[in-house]
């Protein structure tokens, strides 16, 4: 037996392993070295590295109106005129003579910032009301709980669609206060759900007995361990803002000065950019849009498994 | 519904009533805090087509008075309340003077149509897939491709449509670019009229299954995980059945339950989502006329729109909530 394992130091017999398998296993070991994980943030923060050596390597005045020749094809490409593609505009032109390139630079981190902005809002509501709800209990619950029932099946689009019809011209940062009025629900209800489980756990009680605060409680003793929810319920209220941002650009409405990835679309579809083959002009917007909700879903997915050791199989 | 607490119900029952109260009053409030009058839109779109209009003031004025815009707002209020119980949204300021359900009646079916269809295809498809991806027969090419299907999962099914229409409707020209039906086809109960809607309800229906059957699948698969653990699992494996006996009887017949249970909370963002959808594919439904209201600025049209598709949501999750203690022998609600 000796030469095949060896005596741990709590004296358990743990079979020999070759030096990958260990590394396998102790990779195994630190949940958040998650692949799905690793490669859900490397797209996103590729996404942000682009707007930011973009602004560096690249002109931004370019997203200008008539920085160059109307509906220019991407490099080595043809259009239906027949204009070939050149190195000055690499990802083509739109129908006003924007270089796509620089729309992406620039509408790609403003699409991001609205859905991080969003979230980040509706998170600090839906971390204070959850709290609350979980440790006042009584009326204070109730009202929280009824109320946050009742904004989850209220769609955020149809409501700001109204909001934006009626006011018109909006900035980025307004819109986002906006979505983040329709976006504390869920994790309103996740955290209370976990407080008020939590706080019949041993440990709470016994800092409870130990007379430590209320404050103490809520945020040195259990924040952590509601940590990987927050994390998942943030990044699902990412993706929830952006869908909602580009939903409204889409229908024309949004900031209409601050070019976004949403409203490039739709300038695209209202010029019939589909039927005259102007892939480039709607089609790369919307494959960096996929790209970024693919990164959020890697992400989320890669934060189950790190909060739920069970579906790690796959 | 003997089984149904008479308090569970009248929670549930609460929601509703206050889901639409929110949603009505919001859809009154916003508007009425804009600096944006209707009448002076309407007076405007007269004078854009015809120039001068003569009389203007006089025609804003009866226009105030129409609209009840002189009305203190508690007394606007009461009347748009009492109004909404009753589904009347007043006139389309832009086709003037068709009455808003007019028109939202007629775009309806083709809504409700297009939603029932892709969430009943996606729910089969979704909980199938996410089934197989936890069953230990599935073939090795299924347990690969699967998974990197639902990358699509998330991604808004505007973005998916998009993508279709261009492949499958402008380079392939397989299916129609755009409507609900074909312009040369009279709408009625005939073989060419039913098949001029399948072929052009086919990509949008198909653009929102891509996107959403991930969903139904991610969540299946949890529920399967725990579902193979349980000792009736391996009962059913010591007794010999046959896996796929055990697959369908066994396992999925008990995973699928709770998931019925995640409309209530997926509704509004499948809705919002097809809203876009039929907007980009110009399909006959809420979708285009909630996008033909916004270029218009027909207000009692977008308050119309918003107000139906939100009553719907909240309708559908309250059949949802009663329908599901009954279909679930499982669950038992506590007096709270």
């Amino acid at each position: 037996m000796a030469d095949h394992s060896t005596p741990n130091a709590a004296g358990a017999q743990t079979p020999d392993l070759t030096a990958r398998q260990i590394r396998r296993m102790k990779r195994f070991d630190n949940p958040w070295r998650n692949p799905k994980l690793i490669w859900g943030a490397g797209l996103l923060l590729g996404i942000v590295a682009m707007g930011i050596l973009g602004r560096i390597f690249w002109d931004p005045d370019l997203v200008f109106t008539g920085s160059g020749l109307t509906r220019q094809p991407p490099v080595g490409l043809e259009n239906l005129r027949g204009q070939v593609g050149t190195w000055a505009h690499p990802l083509g032109t739109d129908g006003a003579g924007r270089d796509v390139l620089a729309l992406l630079i620039i509408g790609a981190p403003n699409s991001l910032f609205v859905g991080v902005l969003a979230s980040l809002i509706g998170m600090s509501i839906g971390i204070f009301l959850g709290f609350s709800a979980g440790f006042i209990r009584g009326r204070v619950d109730d009202v929280i709980r009824v109320l946050s029932d009742v904004m989850i099946t209220i769609p955020p689009l149809l409501i700001l669609v109204v909001f934006q019809a009626a006011y018109g011209d909006i900035s980025l940062t307004m819109m986002a206060i906006l979505i983040a009025c329709f976006v504390w629900q869920s994790p309103t209800r996740l955290i209370r759900a976990q407080v008020l489980s939590m706080r019949e756990s041993g440990y709470v009680q016994m800092a409870r007995l130990s007379g430590a605060s209320t404050m103490h409680i809520m945020f040195r003793e259990m924040m952590p361990n509601l940590v990987p929810y927050l994390f998942g319920s943030f990044i699902a209220n990412v993706t929830t803002s952006i869908v909602t941002a580009v939903g409204l650009e889409v229908l024309g409405l949004g900031p209409q000065r601050i070019p976004t990835l949403g409203r490039t679309i739709y300038e695209a579809i209202n010029s019939g950019a589909l039927i005259q083959n102007l892939y480039w002009w709607w089609g790369i917007p919307t494959i960096l849009l996929a790209l970024m909700f693919i990164g959020l879903l890697l992400i989320n997915l890669g934060l189950d498994e790190v909060s739920n050791p069970r579906l790690r199989k796959l | 519904m003997g089984r149904i607490p008479a308090s569970y119900l009248m929670n549930r029952a609460i929601t509703l009533v206050l889901t639409i109260v929110i949603a009505a009053t919001l859809i009154w409030l916003i508007p009425r805090l804009s600096p944006v009058d209707p009448a002076e839109i309407m007076l405007g779109r007269m004078t854009a087509g015809a120039g001068t209009v003569e009389g203007s003031e006089q025609i804003l004025a009866t226009l105030q008075e129409r609209f009840g815009l002189n009305d203190p707002l508690l007394v606007q209020y009461a009347k748009y309340m009492r109004n909404i119980l009753f589904l009347d949204f007043g006139l389309s300021t832009a086709s003037f003077p068709t009455p808003v359900s007019t028109l939202i009646a007629n775009a309806l079916p083709w809504t409700i149509g297009l939603m029932l269809i892709s969430i009943v295809i996606t729910f089969l498809i979704g909980n199938l897939l996410g089934a197989l991806m936890v069953w230990e027969h599935t073939p090795r090419l299924w347990k690969v491709a699967i998974p990197a299907a639902m990358v699509f999962t998330s991604i808004p099914p505007i973005l998916s449509g998009l993508l279709l229409m261009w492949i499958f409707s402008a380079q392939l020209q397989w299916f129609p670019l755009t409507g609900a039906y074909g312009l040369t086809v009279e709408p009625g109960w005939s073989w060419d009229f039913a098949g001029s809607v399948l072929h052009h309800g086919f990509l949008p229906a198909l653009s929102i299954v891509v996107v959403t059957f991930g969903f139904w699948a991610l969540g299946m698969r949890g529920l399967m995980i725990t579902v193979q653990g349980e000792d009736y699992t391996t009962l059913a494996k010591a007794k010999g059945l046959r896996p796929r006996y055990i697959l369908y009887r066994y396992m999925i017949r008990n995973a699928i339950l709770p998931q019925i249970t995640a409309f209530a909370l997926k509704i509004g963002l499948l809705i919002a989502g097809q809203v876009l959808v039929e907007r980009i594919f110009a399909y006959n439904g809420m979708g285009k006329l909630l996008y033909d209201a916004i270029l218009d600025q027909d207000f009692p049209v977008i308050q119309g729109v918003s107000f139906v598709i939100i009553l719907m949501t909240a309708l559908a999750v309250f059949i949802v909530d009663l329908v599901y203690p009954l279909i679930d022998p499982r669950i038992r609600h506590e007096a709270a």
